[in-house]
């Protein structure tokens, strides 16, 4: 695959349904209350049940496996920072930039936001493409 | 109140965990993944795949469980009405594919004190049946007013 530094990851746009935390914390065994209480996260200070971080960096990370047609072998490596609360029924944007290449290896600066709120930010996604 | 730092460099007992079908399949299914190596074992065959393959990020379905005592542990001392899960990396080797049995480490690398806030970053080491490296995690889990 030509690439260039610079040049736009495909943008992954997802609106998470209501029951989507559930259905996470299912799949990921996480199921802190925060996510899918809406009682428990009102107690204890929230506007209502958040989404999953790890959600939000799965989401990072398959928005970045678009750029090898989904293969799961190209991502290497992600590293990312949790940021802002992310909600369900808002759409989330993943976006990113290619910061560098060497050879095969593709350094990919992402982001992933919900309206103004970065859920995400200063991810690294390294691709061996 | 200074964070407190024993548990630097500890290391708990490793877990094992069984990666499935099914429950590779449950995790695509909530990330929308659809790629059919996730989905189908023909599929996955035909791409090279011993099995069924992980997306990626299934990394913290077989890693998790080792962190679990780590966070609990009185050496550690965590606020947990007070954390937040700040960072996390990963980075991937031999994929997960279901059938797999793999092991994970986890371990205390740094416990720091910053701006009022304790940073607290373990490190987990996954690698399946074969011995071969599958991922290394990196997890920053931070509490607010130390």
């Amino acid at each position: 695959m030509s690439m260039n530094v610079g040049e736009a990851l495909p943008e992954l746009r997802v609106t998470p349904d209501k029951y989507l935390p559930h259905r996470y914390a299912g799949a990921s065994g996480d199921f802190n209350p925060i996510h899918i209480d809406e009682e428990f996260a009102r107690a204890v200070g929230l506007p209502r049940t958040i989404l999953h971080g790890l959600y939000g960096m799965g989401l990072t990370a398959k928005a970045n496996a678009a750029l090898a047609d989904g293969d799961p072998r190209a991502l290497k490596r992600l590293k990312v920072q949790f940021r802002g609360m992310g909600f369900p029924e808002q759409e989330i944007v993943v976006s990113g930039t290619v910061k560098s290449i060497d050879g095969d290896r593709v350094v990919v600066d992402t982001i992933a936001k919900q309206g103004d709120t970065e859920l995400i930010k200063n991810a690294e996604a390294e691709l061996r493409l | 109140m200074p964070v407190k730092t024993d548990a630097v460099g500890k290391e708990w007992p490793s877990t094992t965990y069984q990666v499935g079908r099914e429950k590779i399949r449950e995790y695509a299914n909530a990330l929308g993944i659809d790629n059919s190596v996730h989905l189908d074992v023909e599929a996955a065959r035909a791409a090279g795949f011993r099995d069924v393959v992980a997306p990626p990020m299934f990394a913290v379905v077989y890693s998790s469980p080792a962190m679990a005592p780590a966070m609990f542990d009185p050496d550690v001392a965590m606020n947990f009405a007070a954390m937040v899960h700040g960072g996390q990396e990963f980075e991937w080797d031999e994929p997960a594919c279901s059938g797999d049995e793999i092991t994970t480490t986890a371990k205390c690398v740094s416990i720091e004190e910053k701006d009022g806030k304790g940073f607290y970053v373990f490190e987990t080491n996954s690698v399946n049946q074969d011995g071969a490296q599958v991922a290394r995690g990196t997890w920053t889990l931070i509490v607010r007013g130390v």
